[in-house]
């Protein structure tokens, strides 16, 4: 593992793949998916974990997209996604409705290499009758008592960012557990991080359960800002005026080229160039 | 005047109002949870664990000083399955008179004409969390419906399916109602100072029941305000700072 440039990273995920991204508090890595839009990925199956905003919206606007798995896309405070909704307005996505703790199931039933996983409620839900993919069974250790099943989430690339990598390729993630499933589960999985540390992480026994093992890293790129738009912890907040701009001129899809343009330009633009 | 009796000389706002019903809701509970985007309740959860006397645990999503949790988003659902959150919140796009709710869109699905973010945990939370309250100021037909258009998350059924949880309370801009489960209907239990149950009912595109005599939903007294105005409102501020300022307002 070595650290590579952000347009290194974005080759590695190939049209139609199935990429795996971070919920914005996780850790969303905006300067790679900026670069994966400049390189014109297409066809992605994308699955938010578990849920989403800026970045799926933008990667909808740009036509990456062809299947979305989430439990939810908004813009939080700043409102709802507006390529989101017009893309299913007018069908031009997939849309595989889920529900948080079942992309989180998925995702486990990967990570432990097992077929599917069981998971309580969602029965009666026009979340299962829209999921042809989802199965109900008897538990099997008691009769009559009906189970819903769903199948491994087997991703080909997990993408997110942290705020400290190694030049081994060790990722520090804080509290942001869930980022650990996402690269167990994943076949591949590529990170940005706000700095890279001369140490090794892992010898650091405090800190050390909270880093992920370059075991499961297949590469690191220097992203300073790597999240803007969005806020990455107490690191910096989110690019308010940018944010409000985009609500308002994304909802025609002309306005929303403008705003990639001027995304492109932004602070991961001499990144991925 | 001291800080205290200055906070207090102003009149409960309906937020308060709110803050303070939402939390006699949530009295006794062990562990409440708050999920994104949710002042109220999150101040409501927080009241409640002041008054507990230790007793009560919060865990605001979107916290970091009132959010212990440690392994990621799944670690509320893992928790929730195994009994050890007591109550949650959840809100409705559209939420009709057997507590279906939906948080998907209006229309057929899935070119809806209008979309919302998506289900979010509801279909899961909904059937495992003992005390869910639906919270939903806006009061309108557009919300409340005579049937969801899509279900994300079913209201209680004779379907023998493993259900510990469901709708224990609704609570609006206009009223808070409790959901009788055997009957499978909402009960108007008090109206919210400054409106009326015809109002209630002009507003809601569902029958419900209500006893003969509505009661007012009781306003929060002084030392409940001195409360929602002082420790309540600091702690919520870490999360939602806008919303606290406006609760300083008044």
């Amino acid at each position: 593992m070595s650290a590579v440039g952000i347009a290194e990273l974005a080759a590695m995920v190939p049209d139609g793949a199935k990429l795996v991204i971070a919920k914005d508090e996780s850790g969303v890595a905006m300067a790679a998916a900026l670069a994966l839009i400049r390189r014109g990925v297409k066809n992605l199956h994308l699955v938010t974990v578990p849920v989403s905003g800026l970045e799926t919206d933008m990667l909808i606007g740009a036509g990456c997209v062809a299947t979305l798995e989430t439990s939810a896309i908004t813009l939080g405070e700043f409102g709802l996604g507006p390529c989101f909704s017009r893309a299913v307005k007018n069908g031009s996505i997939k849309l595989k409705d889920s529900t948080c703790p079942a992309i989180y199931a998925g995702l486990q039933a990967a990570q432990k290499g097992l077929p599917f996983m069981p998971l309580r409620g969602i029965l009666e839900t026009d979340v299962l009758a829209h999921r042809p993919d989802w199965k109900v069974i008897d538990n099997p250790f008691a009769a009559g008592d009906r189970i819903v099943v769903l199948p491994a989430i087997v991703p080909d690339a997990a993408l997110f960012h942290v705020p400290l990598a190694d030049r081994h390729g060790n990722v520090f993630i804080g509290r942001q557990r869930e980022l650990m499933l996402l690269a167990h589960a994943a076949r591949t999985t590529i990170v940005t991080a706000e700095r890279i540390s001369e140490e090794n992480l892992l010898e650091d026994e405090a800190r050390s359960g909270s880093v992920i093992p370059a075991l499961y890293v297949n590469a690191v790129a220097h992203a300073p800002r790597g999240a803007w738009p969005l806020g990455f912890g107490d690191a910096y907040p989110a690019d308010a005026a940018w944010m409000n701009r985009y609500i308002t001129e994304a909802r025609t899809q002309a306005g929303f080229e403008r705003m990639l343009e001027a995304a492109l330009r932004g602070p991961g633009a001499r990144l991925a160039a | 005047m001291s800080a205290v009796a200055e906070a207090v000389t102003r009149a409960a706002s309906p937020t308060e109002v709110l803050i303070h019903s939402i939390a006699g809701l949530l009295a006794g509970s062990r562990h409440v949870a708050v999920g994104a985007a949710s002042p109220i309740p999150g101040a409501a959860a927080l009241y409640t664990r002041a008054v507990s006397a230790g007793a009560t645990r919060v865990s605001v999503l979107g916290s970091r000083r009132h959010n212990a949790f440690t392994n990621g988003g799944v670690e509320l659902f893992d928790l929730a399955a195994q009994g050890r959150i007591d109550a949650f919140f959840l809100g409705g796009g559209q939420i009709d008179g057997a507590a279906n709710i939906n948080l998907v869109g209006v229309g057929s699905y899935p070119q809806m004409e209008v979309r919302w973010p998506g289900s979010f945990g509801s279909a899961y939370l909904y059937y495992l969390v003992p005390r869910v309250i639906l919270f939903r100021e806006e009061h309108s037909r557009r919300v409340f419906v005579p049937k969801v258009d899509f279900i994300s998350a079913p209201g209680p059924r004779d379907d023998g399916i493993y259900r510990p949880g469901g709708p224990h309370a609704m609570i609006t801009s206009l009223c808070l109602f409790g959901f009788d489960r055997a009957r499978k209907r909402f009960v108007l239990r008090s109206v919210h100072p400054g409106h009326t149950v015809e109002e209630v009912r002009d507003h809601t595109g569902f029958d419900f029941d209500a006893p003969a005599q509505v009661p007012a939903t009781p306003v929060p007294e002084a030392a409940a305000l001195a409360l929602i105005r002082g420790q309540v409102r600091d702690e919520i501020g870490e999360t939602y700072p806008k919303f606290a300022a406006e609760l300083a307002a008044g």
